[in-house]
């Protein structure tokens, strides 16, 4: 392993009670770089994406198994305390959600848990979280309105402000332009772009064009059939540079996948 | 386009006769036409009862005013007043507010948001919903039992303490299983954004999860008091008085709680069973005084309901903006 990767997982697999939903995961995820997740529904894309920052923890009867090492520490050791990784490794989901509180304090609410008192400190955060997530030209005359009145892309850079105002150093992106038209969508990318120096990014995407657009490396996932049930398990089925993924792809079924014929 | 006009102008009219004519839905009418009868048949009946109750009622105030609401239970229905049942009922409330909102809300919020889904954990939660459809009877048995002979020495036995504390057992399951439930209806998005930017279970539950739920949780709540300012089968079995009742002004509180006490529901029934016998001075009846003291107790309960409501809509326009 070197020092260029945030995340190594081995042998990643999890279960949701007996059921497992993804097997075999082997990933380097390199510092800096934009990783796209890609592959059809059920493949287990945002399960593993979730193992990233231990949200499935949250989940009853997820279980995780092999190894997710961040910066070489498992971050499944009994020792590693699960809200300390999330601070470390932000979120932003598939439908915005932003709390039913004003935009200021969506922003500063993880500052605020991190123990950041002062208002001109939090006033500070705030404003930069904004602007990085290019909000603040939009909202900052209307900081005490609610978070619920903007429209869904500014929701949704909302999302990305808060997971930015607690200076995380990944960014977990789960499917987050799904719910949002063409042009906001132009904006979330071209801000992934900008954060890029920033933040090391995984995003969980449905949309090839969105990979190919945004992504330095692309992982594609695939189900396969279990021959005791008919329930699916996810597996990685090539991890590679995008450019030779959507060019050039190792595997058939990659091709198969990223040219349209399947999935 | 090498349709001719003439076919053109038939097929519309045909197109025309399709789209008007038709079988009319005359079941869906009848059905209609049934639900509207049952909902105006229930109406009609609370109508009736109110009217009953109300007109009844109306000459109480009428000749006693004010003293009807002050004076205490007597055997004459020109002197008897309900002043001792608004304490009683006014002290059970606020024994159900003390000790069965936390306890409740508490166990409800554990239950969904901190226990771990087992068959235990489910167990224990399909036996709080079957303590909920207990008899109120059967609480009054537990309260006589536990409260007015097990624990006298607290309690002082036959007293509102005992009413106090057996009421709010009664009402806890209610409370337990409205939290739950409105725990449950809070977004598992506004969860998982709360633990994304790094908050403890504490943090997400205190500033996302009980905020977002406190107006489901509050209805609840109301509606157990309710619940219990309307029970008097329990008050009946813990002993709660009748007749007469001297309470002399010079009491502690305390001795207050432990003395001999009554309630609204249980005056109501009381009064039920008293001779119907005009008294000399007013003409009043017994009978008269009941409907009086059923108003002051629906009063009661419609105070309480629209605190509720107001209470609920602030938390509700908190949680909008």
């Amino acid at each position: 392993m070197t020092d260029d990767n945030v995340f190594t997982t081995r042998e990643l697999e999890v279960y949701y009670g007996a059921f497992r939903a993804v097997r075999e995961v082997n990933l380097d995820i390199r510092r800096g770089e934009i990783t796209a997740f890609i592959g059809p529904s059920g493949c287990g894309k945002s399960t593993v994406l979730r193992c990233f920052n231990r949200m499935n923890d949250l989940i009853p009867g997820a279980k995780v198994g092999g190894k997710v090492e961040y910066h070489g520490i498992d971050l499944y050791d009994e020792q590693v305390n699960a809200v300390e990784v999330r601070r470390r490794i932000g979120m932003v989901f598939q439908k915005a959600n932003p709390f039913p509180k004003s935009i200021y304090d969506n922003v500063a609410y993880g500052p605020r848990l991190a123990g950041v008192k002062k208002r001109d400190e939090l006033d500070q955060v705030v404003e930069s979280a904004l602007r990085g997530a290019a909000l603040w030209d939009d909202v900052k005359d209307r900081l005490k309105e609610s978070g619920l009145g903007l429209s869904g892309g500014q929701q949704q850079r909302l999302c990305i402000a808060r997971a930015t105002a607690v200076e995380p150093e990944v960014l977990l992106m789960d499917e987050p332009c799904s719910a949002l038209d063409p042009i906001a969508t132009a904006r979330i990318e071209d801000l992934m772009q900008e954060m890029k120096d920033r933040y090391t990014i995984i995003i969980v995407t449905h949309n090839m064009q969105q990979a190919a657009r945004v992504s330095d490396r692309t992982a594609f996932f695939s189900t396969e059939v279990n021959p005791e049930s008919d329930r699916r398990t996810g597996v990685l089925v090539e991890y590679d540079l995008t450019k030779k993924m959507f060019s050039n792809p190792g595997d058939e079924r990659t091709e198969a996948y990223v040219t349209g014929r399947f999935g | 386009m090498a349709v001719s006009a003439s076919t053109v102008a038939s097929t519309r009219s045909a197109v025309e006769a399709a789209l008007t004519g038709g079988r009319r839905d005359v079941k869906g009418i009848v059905f209609a036409m049934l639900l509207v009868l049952c909902m105006l048949a229930s109406l009609l009946m609370l109508t009736v009862l109110l009217w009953d109750v109300v007109a009844q009622a109306l000459p109480v105030f009428q000749k006693r005013s004010t003293g009807f609401l002050t004076n205490e239970l007597a055997s004459s229905p020109d002197k008897a007043g309900v002043s001792q049942g608004i304490w009683g009922s006014l002290v059970i409330a606020a024994f159900v507010v003390v000790l069965a909102f936390p306890v409740g809300i508490a166990a409800g919020v554990y239950l969904e948001e901190y226990a771990t889904p087992s068959r235990l954990t489910r167990f224990i939660q399909l036996n709080i919903r079957n303590l909920a459809g207990v008899p109120s009877v059967v609480y009054g048995i537990l309260g006589l039992v536990v409260f007015v002979k097990g624990f006298d020495g607290v309690t002082g036995g036959r007293s509102v303490i005992s009413a106090g504390v057996t009421l709010a057992i009664l009402v806890l399951p209610i409370i337990i299983i409205t939290t739950a439930e409105s725990v449950r209806a809070v977004p598992s998005g506004l969860r998982e954004a709360g633990y994304g930017v790094g908050a403890t279970r504490w943090e997400a539950t205190r500033d996302h999860v009980l905020p977002y739920a406190a107006p489901g949780i509050l209805t609840g709540t109301m509606l157990a008091v309710a619940r219990a300012l309307g029970e008097a089968a329990p008050l009946l079995l813990i002993g709660a008085i009748t007749g007469r009742l001297a309470t002399a002004s010079d009491q502690g509180l305390l001795d207050q709680l432990r003395g001999k006490f009554t309630a609204m529901p249980v005056v109501i029934y009381g009064w039920a069973n008293e001779v119907n016998r005009p008294g000399k001075k007013t003409g009043l009846t017994f009978e008269q005084l009941n409907s009086a003291a059923i108003v002051v107790l629906l009063g009661l309960v419609l105070v309480l309901n629209i605190a509720a409501i107001v209470l609920r809509n602030r938390f509700e326009r908190k949680r909008q903006s």
